[in-house]
């Protein structure tokens, strides 16, 4: 029994994909962002549901999404910070940032908030490492980073 | 020093849109490409001296000359936009400003080894750089760029860019390969002689981006042209980075050959406020760390990085003053190996982790002599045992560390 199932849009992406290929296989990452994108996570029903399409095993579907830091197996919060920790960011002072948005935020990194509204994960390197600090809001990058701009960006969610 | 043969394009406003790019060059290669033999264009590359810019220095052409002739399957080519490495972010440069350059080399360097259809891998976290780039891929489609008989030829190339999801080790190429397949990605061991790679067992080329980029201008000037640039061994340019404690952070693409130290202080603009230079980590952080007095005589190739026991692997320099803790350093890099090691060989994942913990407790006070040997143990225990070279070159960079800074180490241990 399996509760998901693509969108229609997502259906037509899925079958015009399956020309691009060699084989189905290829589809399980592309099927695991169009699952994301459309949930906000990768739930137990999706990974049926893929398993099924990808003509797999879910255990299969499931080893694959879980090895990829991007693919969320729980749901995250409307507003997902992803700061990046790896040495340059760490050298221009992304620490400090980090605590200055748990302070602000009152959870840790690697928590959501009560109401679901935040999520801030460490991640390592965002590829950013000449406009250090980064972090990535809901996948946009935001560079550069101060005390002060943070201070305006999370103003501007509230 | 600044060359611009990739980064020529970079400043010009909407550069990334085809007509502007066509305006400044874009797709000029095309006519003298189709005019010659595959072969020639992988001679013309071949003598190019063109070296893979995504961390291993390869020589392209030699890549190329492996696709097997008459081989039953379709081949491919992949294009490496996984960039991961630390310190490096340089082919984001390339997908954001000129996109139609990628797309222009892949349309050489597919007709070259005989593909017709090719696949931009970019890391999950690019989602910028993946609209962009797709951009551009639809204009190309709607141009004639891309589809059926290119640019009036009789050549054909479908390009389809797929996503990766965060992880470092699809850098790799047979990992890359591995998550384009989809499954999880882990390296393949490695044949015993030299072999192309393999996508679904069809002959396949992986290429980095900055290496396809470069590949207009090679078949538009001549080898020569490449060549009038760099040292004999490095020859052309690489977009070199410059991040950490440096004033003037960037991309900035340079001959072969030139000198680290001038780059750092006259480009780079030496270290943020006025600090003393304490090391430099030359090309991403796999490579070993090179402490301020070793940089003097060293110049940006190849030959000169492995001379003075470095590699220089991707170019992204990562600059650290005199205020930086080894150990803390050390320990951030580990934080980052032991996440992404891709789990699939004991030593690699579980050595990273032992070093993460050792260094950890090291730099809570509460390490001792005895903690340090078994950090010894298990840097050694990275080395010559997995699969790929993720755990060797971490073991490498681990020694670097701790030879050239033990005082730093030291200080940190009880009795």
């Amino acid at each position: 029994m399996s509760a998901f199932v693509f969108t229609p849009e997502n259906e037509e992406k899925f079958a015009a994909l399956l020309q691009r290929y060699p084989q189905k296989s290829s589809l399980t990452l592309p099927s695991l962002w169009m699952v994301q994108y459309q949930e906000g996570f990768i739930s137990e029903d999706a990974i049926v549901f893929l398993a099924k399409k990808l003509e797999t095993t879910p255990m299969n579907i499931y080893s694959v999404a879980s090895f990829y830091t991007m693919f969320n197996l729980k749901p995250v919060g409307k507003y997902h910070i992803q700061i990046c920790k790896t040495l340059s960011c760490m050298l221009r002072g992304s620490q400090e940032i980090k605590k200055h948005i748990e302070n602000r935020l009152g959870i840790k990194a690697g928590e959501n908030t009560k109401d679901m509204k935040f999520t801030l994960t460490e991640v390592e390197c965002l590829g950013s490492c000449g406009s250090a600090p980064c972090m990535s809001l809901n996948e946009a990058y935001k560079e550069n980073l101060t005390i002060e701009k943070i201070d305006a960006i999370l103003d501007s969610l509230a | 020093m600044i060359v611009k043969i990739v980064s020529k394009n970079f400043d010009i406003p909407d550069s990334h849109k085809l007509h502007v790019a066509l305006k400044h060059g874009r797709y000029t290669s095309l006519e003298k490409l189709f005019s010659m033999e595959p072969a020639e264009v992988v001679e013309e590359v071949s003598k190019s001296g063109l070296r893979g810019k995504g961390g291993g220095g390869a020589h392209t052409g030699d890549k190329w000359k492996l696709i097997p002739k008459n081989h039953p399957l379709p081949t491919y080519l992949v294009v490496n936009a996984d960039e991961s490495e630390p310190g490096t972010f340089k082919d984001r440069q390339i997908l954001e400003f000129d996109p139609h350059l990628v797309i222009e080399g892949i349309i050489a360097s597919a007709y070259a080894i005989g593909a017709n259809h090719s696949y931009i891998y970019i890391r999950g976290e690019y989602v910028f750089w993946a609209k962009r780039m797709q951009e551009a891929i639809d204009e190309a489609y709607g141009a004639g760029y891309l589809g059926k008989n290119i640019a009036k030829s009789s050549f054909s190339l479908e390009l389809t860019l797929h996503r990766g999801a965060g992880a470092y080790i699809c850098g790799e190429k047979t990992a890359l390969l591995e998550s384009l397949e989809g499954k999880r990605g882990h390296p393949r061991l490695k044949p015993q002689g030299k072999e192309p790679e393999w996508f679904f067992g069809a002959p396949t080329v992986v290429n980095n981006v900055e290496t396809i980029a470069s590949v207009p201008y090679i078949i538009k000037n001549g080898f020569e042209a490449y060549r009038a640039y760099g040292t004999d061994n490095s020859p052309g340019t690489m977009l070199f980075g410059l991040s950490g404690h440096i004033n003037n952070p960037g991309i900035y693409e340079l001959p072969f050959g030139v000198s680290m130290k001038a780059v750092i202080e006259q480009i780079g603009g030496g270290v943020l406020g006025g600090k003393e230079l304490k090391a430099v980590i030359p090309g991403g952080s796999s490579c070993p760390i090179l402490r301020a007095d070793e940089i003097e005589n060293i110049t940006l190739d190849y030959e000169s990085l492995i001379k003075h026991g470095s590699s220089l692997g991707t170019g992204g320099m990562i600059i650290l003053d005199e205020s930086v803790s080894m150990p803390l350093a050390m320990k951030n890099l580990f934080e980052f190996y032991h996440h992404e090691s891709c789990g699939q060989c004991t030593p690699c994942r579980e050595g990273t982790g032992w070093v993460d913990k050792i260094l950890g407790r090291l730099l809570t006070g509460d390490g001792t002599q005895e903690d340090y040997k078994t950090m010894l143990g298990a840097c050694d225990m990275l080395n010559g045992k997995t699969i790929c070279v993720f755990a060797p070159s971490v073991a490498f960079i681990a020694n670097s560390y701790i030879k050239k800074f033990k005082a730093e180490f030291d200080a940190l241990c009880k009795a």
